[in-house]
């Protein structure tokens, strides 16, 4: 059970049940949906920035509890971080839950630290990822759709 | 819940000891547990006697088939075709004509919307699929329908999983060109009755192909008796390898068919000026074939025959009764599909754990299942669930089996408690 308590932390455990920032954003500047053809998980992420700063970023959507709950730590945790804080985030992110940990500086984290133990279920990765992916795409303000595949 | 109502059907008289040796990878474990392969809708397990036989094939048979005089290449064509007339007893088809090599289900249904539906089907005609198909008997007939500008219709599900042949019957208009239906629920486990349905088409003056990925793993298949016009599998649901499959034609249909790959094998005789396209069944099997897949899928059929199509059959209705029975003592579980006449596969949402989490967990414990749509988007979206999970279980499964799954989900909640 070890390595199952190390992937579904309190913390994660507990998003995945009260969601923050759970709701649509109307009148949202961007929003973009994300898929994970799959496991069939599938969000939209509404952003509102204010020139480079996210002001507000909200989702919704379903799928499993590790998707679900990075949304819900991602939501609060880039609210008055600049586009490229944001972005440098994610890389940090995506070191982590990828097991790269060479680069990670655990201070920066936060919350987002509880994610660690998906680097041991590299078949997890895309959930743990895929709101982030679809903030990115929000972020550039290109598409209005991203898929993990 | 009708599966309850359901009594159990003759015994079995499997001896699951020795059927459990044949399969080497029950052996191995997983995650430092014994697997528990309960995935079989997606693919099963090979026993050795396929795995010896396409040993055996490399290393003293090789060669191309139907090209040399040289005695190698007389031995490999004969074990192909020798695979062939297998197929052809197991579905009681009426000639090896009748059976074509493929790569898979989804092959051989692209195949007929290809070559027959590009003839047959025109502006305002209609294909009727029904709401429980797997993506790959949708796809291709909505292709195929764009492509003409015909309409494709879909035959209602009940909650129960079943569809209603009340609303068949009402859709089976002389427009009806080709009617696709699957035999067995990949996604709910729902026997459809085909045999019956084939008849309310034939009646309608449409043609019926079967999309039997499912049906040929969990029963006696009998295309005679069922009277459809086209049948389609897949080797490695049935214990044989990936890449072959399967399928059958009424012969006076696939005669009448154009071809629909150019190349070798299928010719008489090729120039610039004409090409004359050989005969049956080689006419759809252009190129060198899989020979090893077809040889290992005689080999597949060959071992299920030797353990009884139908006592297989009881063996996993016993293990479907139990593992339901089982599955609803847990709170908070609720099977998909329960159909008054079902195979043993068991789709099922626990309460406030997404289906990919109860696979992760499972899966710490050695047991493998598939948890998703199943392909089958539009049937979870009629089932207003984002994804199941789902266990499917094989003759090789055991009750024993059944109560490690239910242990397993047991874990899977006292994670998310
Ligand atoms: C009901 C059904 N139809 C079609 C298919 C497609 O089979 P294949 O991928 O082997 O072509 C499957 C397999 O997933 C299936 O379960």
């Amino acid at each position: 059970m070890s390595d199952l308590r190390e992937l579904y932390q309190q913390v994660i455990l507990d998003h995945n049940r009260n969601p923050r920032n759970f709701k649509e954003l109307p009148g949202a500047m961007r929003k973009v949906e994300g898929f994970n053809p799959l496991c069939g998980d599938h969000y939209t992420v509404f952003l509102n920035l204010d020139g480079d700063v996210i002001r507000e970023v909200t989702f919704t959507g379903s799928g499993c509890a590790i998707s679900k709950a990075s949304a819900s730590v991602m939501s609060s945790t880039v609210k008055g971080k600049s586009t490229e804080e944001a972005n440098q985030l994610f890389d940090t992110f995506h070191s982590l839950v990828t097991g790269d940990t060479s680069t990670v500086d655990a201070g920066e984290l936060g919350r987002l630290a509880a994610f660690s133990g998906v680097s041991e279920f590299p078949a997890r990765v895309k959930c743990a990822t895929l709101a982030w992916h679809t903030l990115r795409t929000a972020l550039e303000g290109e598409q209005e759709s991203i898929t993990t595949e | 819940m009708s599966v309850l109502t359901q009594t159990a059907g003759p015994a079995s008289t499997l001896d699951i000891e020795t059927v459990r040796r044949d399969f080497p990878i029950l052996r191995r474990e997983v995650r430092g547990k014994r697997l528990v392969y309960l995935d079989n809708a997606a693919t099963t397990q090979k026993p050795q006697a396929v795995i010896d036989r396409i040993v055996k094939y490399y290393a003293e048979e090789n060669s191309n088939v139907h090209r040399g005089v040289h005695y190698l290449s007389e031995v490999a064509t004969e074990a192909y075709e020798g695979a062939r007339k297998i197929v052809k007893d197991f579905l009681n088809a009426r000639d090896v004509k009748e059976i074509v090599f493929t790569r898979g289900t989804t092959e051989s249904i692209n195949l007929v919307a290809q070559s027959w539906g590009r003839r047959n089907i025109g502006a305002g005609d209609e294909v009727i699929i029904s709401a429980i198909e797997h993506h790959s008997n949708i796809v291709p007939w909505q292709m195929i329908c764009d492509e003409k500008g015909a309409r494709l219709r879909i035959i209602p599900v009940n909650d129960q999983g079943e569809l209603s042949l009340d609303e068949y019957e009402k859709m089976l208009g002389n427009r009806v060109k080709l009617v696709a239906i699957g035999h067995i629920s990949n996604a709910l486990g729902t026997v459809n009755p085909i045999r019956k349905m084939t008849e309310l088409a034939h009646a309608a003056g449409a043609v019926v192909l079967i999309d039997g990925a499912q049906g040929v793993p969990h029963g006696v298949v009998d295309v005679r008796d069922i009277d459809c016009d086209f049948y389609a599998f897949s080797g490695h649901k049935v214990y044989a390898p990936t890449g072959v499959g399967v399928l059958y034609g009424k012969q006076a249909l696939l005669q009448a068919m154009p071809p629909w790959q150019g190349g070798g094998d299928m010719i008489l005789s090729v120039s610039f000026e004409k090409t004359t396209y050989n005969s049956l069944p080689y006419k759809f099997e252009a190129g060198t074939p899989n020979i090893e897949g077809v040889i290992g899928l005689g080999e597949a059929l060959r071992y299920i025959s030797g353990l009884g199509v139908a006592n297989v059959a009881a063996w996993e209705h016993d293990l479907l009764l139990y593992a339901t029975a089982r599955l609803q003592e847990i709170e908070g579980l609720t099977i998909i599909g329960t159909a008054a006449d079902k195979a043993s596969v068991i789709s099922f949402v626990l309460e406030g754990v997404h289906p990919h989490d109860i696979g992760t967990i499972l899966d710490q414990e050695g047991i493998a299942v598939r948890t998703g749509h199943h392909c089958a988007q539009p049937l979870m979206m009629r089932f207003n669930v984002p994804a199941t999970g789902r266990a499917s279980f094989g003759l090789y499964n055991t009750r024993e089996e059944a109560d490690l799954l239910v242990e397993g989900l047991h874990k899977v909640i006292e994670v998310f408690r």
